[in-house]
């Protein structure tokens, strides 16, 4: 088999699982999309590994072995991540990622954010002096 | 035990005391007077001990050196000939007095323990001086006894004029000391030692290169420490300091301190010509300027801080003669009956609660009071008139002599010139000495009005020491003007008839004058009711002295003078006198030619660094604040935005680096 199709396939699913990450609302979705990346990482591992082990005198098929690895600990992150979304939504009845913005700037009232006027001021200075 | 021995024993006693008292001043104040008066009473036993072993003949001369100090080395040496052996007498006597007097003048005062602490250190470092054969280590003492001035000038720093003036007498003798130093070093380096035989050796073997630059750098720090014109501002406003202390420190010992400094270098500045003369009109000047300006003032404490001037003026003026002997007779002779009239003053201030002469001119009976201090000021007024037989008479006779001799042109080492300036002036001062000097006698001590307030009696210390000093006040200069010759350099000391029938003479018409405008004006007192006397009669005489001074500007509107039409002072100046009062506007001088052009340059400084540097500074602050401003706002929260801009950088990454790779 040509080194053409599981190179193909594999970005075609990597572009399907990006997509699913930019794109999708619930956090169970993205997760998937995160492992649809992953394996289509794996797929090029096992391809690229046969393609280049055939020119090889010899190989320890350390991109196979590799795969092994990776397939463990993505079951790993999955576990801890499907956790922690269902973490998320018992305590906030919801898993859709555009709601949950705890991160942003200015979400939390006793942030950095008290000395902005003397920011405003300073700012005025200093184009003034400029 | 040797000479030697005993002199370093001299400055070192009270400074152990000094650091005793300080170390132990709160935990254990029984020992506090103790520790004030032994040892600066052993110190005088020692000093007359010094003396008479020394007994005017050869120097004593004995030098260490503690370390090598580079080029010009820095040496522990005493130099003890007939000046200084009985310039430490004096300050040993005044300081003895002092301090026992302070027991009394002081005695609630809860700041006692510094205080006397410090007047040791003050006189540990006087004797330093004296005895001192190096000028660093001359210095030394010189730097301690200003510092010990202003902690004790600012002894009420509870009253803004006691602040005021610690920090003006600071400054302003610090303006002569920086000329001093570089003097001292300049001269040093010329005569290639410190040691001050070495140097007059040097002098007098003239291998100096700028006698005339390094005595008038000299004279600078004379003219700072020993209150000579144009430097002389500080001492009247230091009158804001206890009474004692004005006695020790700015009557009798260390603004002679200046006055001693130029005797033991006369030779150096007798080889510039130029000095001389300056020394000559500085003399004059300042005896002149401060006999008026005496005159014209209220407070008694500032009328006996002028006279002070003055009197260190006759000092100079004899230095410019060429007469050392002259000076340090004039000195003793001084610094014993000005020690008087400063503590006499003290005990009147307490009794009458007020330190101003309009307020004491309205107070009948005020000698009655307090008859140890009327008599022993009568006789410390009479000697500071210089009315023979007391000691005053001889020694200023000795100078108004030695300044005739020098204008005769009998003498090389002094020009002309600086004998007639210095005869001339100290006429006019005689007859202005004793104008003052019998107005304040009439203002204090014939006073019409009201009964004088009675304060119960002094304590008994304070009228000892009066009666102490009243001794050498009476009859130091009629004993001495014999002996001293023998100690000093040989110059004869005995009254001329010349100079003595002048300055009697123009001394009687002074106090007559004075008298006669006094009968003439007396009588306007009654109708211009004046007089605030202290809030605590009751109290220790250093808090009455303290609220005396506190008060004087509220009540009569300025701190020097009164509104007083009674004045016969207002009479013999006539339009002089309010120019007088103030001390002939030299501090308004100062303030506009000085004061005002620092301020001006301070508050440029301040401009500048709050408005131009701080600017710089807040910009580099606030620059990368902005940038994180600007960053923050991406901060949205939204997981899938941040993976999309890190998709879009990879991507722009990889066809950066394919572009690259492929050199397009």
């Amino acid at each position: 088999m040509h080194l053409a199709y599981p190179a193909v396939l594999s970005a075609l699913l990597f572009c399907t699982g990006l997509y699913g990450v930019l794109a999708r609302r619930n956090a169970i979705l993205v997760l998937m999309s995160v492992e649809l990346m992953l394996n289509a990482v794996n797929l090029n591992l096992v391809a690229f590994d046969v393609w280049l082990s055939r020119a090889a005198e010899e190989t320890l098929h350390s991109g196979q072995a590799l795969t092994l690895f990776t397939i463990a600990i993505a079951a790993a992150e999955i576990g801890i991540g499907l956790a922690i979304v269902l973490a998320v939504h018992r305590n906030r009845g919801t898993s859709d990622i555009d709601r949950l913005r705890d991160t942003a700037e200015g979400h939390e009232p006793d942030g950095p954010d008290t000395d902005t006027p003397a920011t405003g001021t300073a700012a005025e200075k200093a184009e003034a002096t400029a | 035990m040797t000479t030697t021995t005993l002199a370093v024993l001299v400055p070192l006693l009270p400074f152990l005391g000094a650091a005793a008292g300080l170390l132990l001043g709160r935990s254990a104040p029984g020992f506090v007077r103790p520790l004030a008066i032994l040892p600066t009473l052993a110190a005088l036993v020692l000093a007359v001990l010094v003396a008479a072993r020394q007994g005017g003949g050869r120097a004593v001369d004995a030098v260490t050196e503690l370390t090598p100090t580079g080029s010009v080395p820095v040496e522990l040496a005493l130099h003890v000939d007939g000046f200084a052996a009985l310039v430490a007498v004096l300050v040993g006597t005044v300081a003895t007095c002092v301090q026992l007097y302070s027991t009394g003048y002081l005695r609630d005062d809860p700041r006692y323990p510094s205080y006397a602490a410090l007047v040791s250190l003050f006189t540990s470092a006087m004797f330093l001086v004296v005895y001192s054969g190096d000028l660093m280590v001359l210095l030394v003492g010189w730097e301690v006894m200003g510092i010990c001035s202003y902690f004790l000038v600012g002894h009420y720093w509870e009253t803004p004029e006691a602040r005021a003036a610690s920090l003006k007498a600071f400054l302003v003798t610090k303006l002569g000391d920086v000329p001093f130093l570089i003097g001292l070093l300049a001269l040093a380096t010329e005569a290639g030692s410190f040691r001050i035989t070495k140097v007059l050796g040097a002098v007098a073997s003239g291998s100096l290169d700028h006698p005339t630059l390094i005595a008038l750098l000299l004279l600078a720090g004379v003219a700072g420490k020993s209150a000579q014109f144009p430097l002389h501002t500080w001492l009247p406003d230091a009158m804001a300091g206890p009474t004692p202390v004005s006695a020790l420190i700015h009557a009798a010992t260390m603004v002679a301190a200046g006055v001693y400094f130029v005797a033991r270098l006369l030779p150096l500045f007798e080889a510039s010509r130029a000095a001389m003369v300056v020394l000559a009109v500085m003399a004059a000047v300042t005896m002149v300027g401060s006999a008026l300006a005496a005159l014209a003032q209220d407070d008694i404490k500032r009328v006996l801080a002028y006279s002070t001037i003055g009197q260190l003026g006759y000092m100079t003026g004899a230095l410019a003669t060429g007469d050392r002997g002259a000076a340090v007779f004039h000195l003793l002779t001084h610094g014993a009956f000005k020690a008087l009239l400063f503590l006499a003053a003290g005990v009147i201030i307490h009794a009458a609660g007020t330190n101003s002469l309009a307020a004491m001119s309205r107070m009948r009976g005020l000698r009655d009071r307090v008859p140890d201090a009327f008599w022993t000021m009568t006789v410390a007024l009479l000697a500071l008139a210089a009315i023979p037989p007391f000691s005053g008479f001889f020694s200023k006779e000795s100078v108004l002599g030695a300044a005739e001799h020098v204008a005769t042109g009998h003498t090389e080492h002094a020009p002309g010139a600086a004998g007639w300036t210095v005869l001339v002036a100290g006429l006019i001062t005689a007859l202005l000495t004793a104008a003052y000097a019998t107005r304040l006698w009439l203002l204090a001590f014939r006073g019409q009005g009201a009964e004088a307030p009675d304060h119960g009696r002094q304590p008994l210390v304070m009228n000892a020491v009066l009666w102490v000093l009243a001794l050498p006040s009476l009859a130091l200069g009629g004993l001495a003007f014999r002996l001293l010759p023998d100690w000093f350099d040989g110059h004869d000391l005995t009254p001329t008839l010349t100079t003595s029938v002048l300055g009697t003479g123009v001394a009687l018409v002074g106090g007559i004058v004075t008298y006669a405008a006094w009968r003439h004006t007396t009588a306007l007192a009654v109708r211009t009711p004046l007089g605030a006397v202290a809030a605590h009669p009751e109290g220790d005489a250093a808090l009455v002295e303290a609220e005396a001074i506190a008060s004087h500007r509220p009540a009569y509107g300025d701190l020097a003078s009164a509104p007083d039409p009674s004045d016969p002072g207002r009479l013999l100046l006539g339009p002089v006198h309010p120019h007088a009062a103030a001390g002939f506007h030299l501090d308004a001088v100062y303030t506009t030619l000085f004061v005002r052009p620092v301020r001006a340059g301070a508050s440029l400084v301040r401009f500048l660094d709050r408005e131009v540097v701080d600017t710089y500074v807040r910009a580099a602050g606030a620059l990368p604040r902005l940038l994180g401003a600007a960053v923050r706002s991406a901060q949205t929260g939204n997981v899938q935005t941040y993976v999309s801009a890190l998709l879009a950088g990879t991507v722009v990454l990889a066809v950066a680096a394919v572009l690259v790779a492929t050199g397009a």
